[in-house]
């Protein structure tokens, strides 16, 4: 990578304050709506899924931002449409302060190569049919990195190495790997392309305890190397705390708090965020029976028909009168530290 | 570069599978696939005869020879005669060429291009996916047979247009098969990162989507091989297909049936036992295959 860029990520390895420098990613209002069809040929629109509703951040070079949320949230959306695996129903994604919303097929292509993705399901993100090193070596090929068969395969062999695997996993299929070394391979993959800002769609929920955190300590250790800015798309709150530097909550589609890692950790806000962090498990017995749990009451409503005003007043427990039909917008609350909740 | 040795805890595997001399494969084969083995058996068998077809016969498929005519079966005329005073035995050799040439040609073009088709209507989705699929429900409304007499009535006979009004009703049916195994693989997340790495919609569909749909489609095409014989047959026996004095089965069935049944029923009675064997072969070799690649149809 440049060397600006590993000064960069030396700077920011150890920050977690306000953030500061280029910002690389800029979503500005993104909207996914997800069409509900009626009728066999014509197809006609009866309702939206507003999976992704009026969603804005930024992520600066050498960062590392957490997406938080329980299911169906819309933080896998978020991620897919970033990568334009999805078309946004309006909202912009600035890249380099360059919209890619919209952007041609031979045009976006050049985006593709600085945006990746590492997927959760370690077994089903690899063809079964490919073997490691032709999964490797293909993105490298097709985009003619390395024209020269010989380099495309030194380097795949480099990037396994980089990525704690064997040499000798190149002529390997994925069906004779662990799903740890399977997830080291997606990384691989990602990075063959020489990407600048990678998407980790729950990228280590699907292993296990021991694999979970050498592949996080894979991560870190990447993002220091290579100068990589992540957005961590997660539900394991401690795993979140581990890796990032800021972390944003999603709920139903939209954000409700924004804030760096520990502040968000230690004085979380929005009456969502604290609930979601209490219910984190706290690793002593007695402690966690005499602690007093607050459930939030309810079910996660439809996003087909999101409720007024702020979408999370039916469960909230501090929800007064004038929440259900006024829209939170988010504020800054502290320097850095920002809310969508009129009531704090 | 990044101190490997502390990362690289994850020891690889021991071999997993020795290579096995070929014909242990093959004695498993036929003790846990009897019946397809069998099927296996007369489709190598019916090769051969296509291949060999000179050096096992020393008569002319094609030459009258007016002395000989409806002779019944003898030490010369191992089959007897039919009412031209050709070999019977010699046509049905030479026969199986044809059957052979119509099977395989419109059974892998015909899933081929099933295949394609549906593989890509899946991936794109959408109008051009309502649009293909449409098209398929209509062709796919005629009778196999009914579809293929359209196509040689408007054509003309001739073994080429057999060939492709045969293969013309395969592609819907393929293509239908290969859609719904399709659609599930596309929403698979190595689709996904395929499209993320910028590959082209082309080598998406052909590299990645392709050779995960391939048991369906192996499936379809053994179907499709015993069809296509008793189709060509059904054609030739109809008068529509296969034109004399090209020796094909069906039509050598055409020729006796209809005027020798009493008198000299043996011109009838061995092509039919070649059709019927041919396709009963294709199809139990067609079983076997679907058995061993699509472990959700074995019943045990």
């Amino acid at each position: 990578m440049t060397p600006s860029g590993q000064a960069a990520v030396q700077d920011s390895s150890h920050y977690r304050g306000n953030p500061t420098g280029e910002v690389l990613i800029d979503v500005r209002g993104l909207k996914m709506h997800f069409p509900v069809t009626e009728g066999v040929l014509i197809p006609r629109v009866v309702a939206s899924v507003k999976a992704v509703d009026g969603l804005s951040f930024q992520i600066m070079k050498g960062e590392t931002l957490g997406l938080v949320g329980e299911s169906g949230c819309g933080k896998t959306t978020t991620g897919r449409c970033i990568l334009q695996l999805e078309n946004p129903t309006s909202g912009e994604i600035m890249f380099h302060g360059q919209d890619i919303n919209g952007l041609d097929d031979k045009a976006m292509i050049d985006v593709r190569k600085k945006i990746q993705v590492i997927f959760q399901d370690p077994f089903s993100s690899l063809n079964p049919r490919m073997k490691i090193g032709e999964i490797i070596t293909e993105p490298m090929k097709v985009h003619n990195i390395f024209p020269d068969e010989d380099a495309r395969q030194k380097r795949a062999v480099d990037l396994l190495t980089t990525c704690g695997l064997k040499a000798n996993f190149y002529d390997r299929y994925p069906h004779e790997m662990s799903g740890g070394q399977r997830q080291r391979v997606g990384i691989a993959r990602a990075l063959a392309m020489n990407p600048e800002f990678i998407i980790c769609d729950e990228a280590v929920s699907a292993l296990d305890v021991s694999i979970q955190a050498q592949v996080i300590n894979l991560l870190e250790d990447l993002r220091d190397e290579f100068g990589l800015t992540y957005l961590f798309i997660s539900h394991d709150l401690s795993v979140v705390r581990h890796i990032c530097h800021r972390v944003a909550v999603m709920y139903l589609g939209h954000m409700v708090e924004l804030a760096d890692c520990d502040e968000l950790f230690d004085n979380p806000i929005h009456p969502y965020s604290q609930a979601l962090l209490e219910a984190v498990p706290i690793p002593d017995p007695d402690l966690e029976n005499s602690r007093e749990h607050k459930i939030i009451k309810g079910e996660i409503p439809s996003p087909i028909s999101p409720p007024s005003g702020c979408v999370f007043h039916p469960r909230c427990p501090k929800a007064v009168a004038k929440c259900s039909n006024q829209f939170p917008e988010l504020r800054e609350v502290r320097p850095g530290h920002w809310v969508a909740c009129t009531e704090v | 570069m990044l101190n490997t040795s502390e990362i690289e805890v994850e020891s690889d595997f021991e071999e997993l599978s020795e290579k096995r001399p070929f014909f242990q494969v093959f004695f498993e084969l036929i003790r846990k696939q009897p019946l397809g083995a069998a099927g296996g058996g007369i489709v190598v068998l019916m090769i051969l005869m296509a291949i060999f077809a000179e050096l096992l016969t020393v008569f002319d498929p094609e030459l009258n020879s007016l002395e000989h005519m409806l002779m019944p079966p003898d030490d010369t005329f191992w089959l007897g005669t039919d009412q031209f005073g050709r070999d019977l035995l010699t046509r049905i050799i030479y026969g199986a060429r044809t059957a052979l040439l119509v099977g395989f040609t419109c059974a892998i073009v015909g899933a081929t291009l099933g295949l394609v088709l549906g593989v890509a209507s899946a991936y794109f989705g959408g109008m051009f996916d309502l649009i293909v699929q449409r098209i398929v429900d209509v062709v796919m409304a005629f009778p196999l047979i009914i579809l293929a007499l359209a196509v040689v009535a408007t054509l003309g006979p001739g073994t080429q247009n057999v060939i492709i009004a045969i293969t013309i009703p395969f592609v819907p049916q393929c293509a239908r098969v290969v859609r719904s195994n399709a659609l599930a693989i596309r929403e698979i997340p190595y689709v996904d990162a395929a499209r993320a790495l910028g590959f082209s919609d082309m080598r998406i569909i052909l590299r990645h989507m392709v050779p995960n749909v391939m048991a369906p489609y192996l499936i379809m095409l053994t179907s499709f091989l015993g069809q296509a014989i008793l189709l060509e047959a059904s054609l030739s026996y109809l008068g529509m297909g296969v034109q004399e004095p090209t020796p094909a089965w069906g039509l050598m069935l055409q020729g006796g049936a209809e005027e020798f049944a009493e008198s000299a029923p043996w011109v009838a009675i061995w092509p039919g036992i070649a059709i019927s064997l041919a396709v009963f072969g294709f199809n139990l070799f067609g079983d076997s295959v679907r058995d061993t690649l699509d472990p959700k149809l074995r019943s045990r």
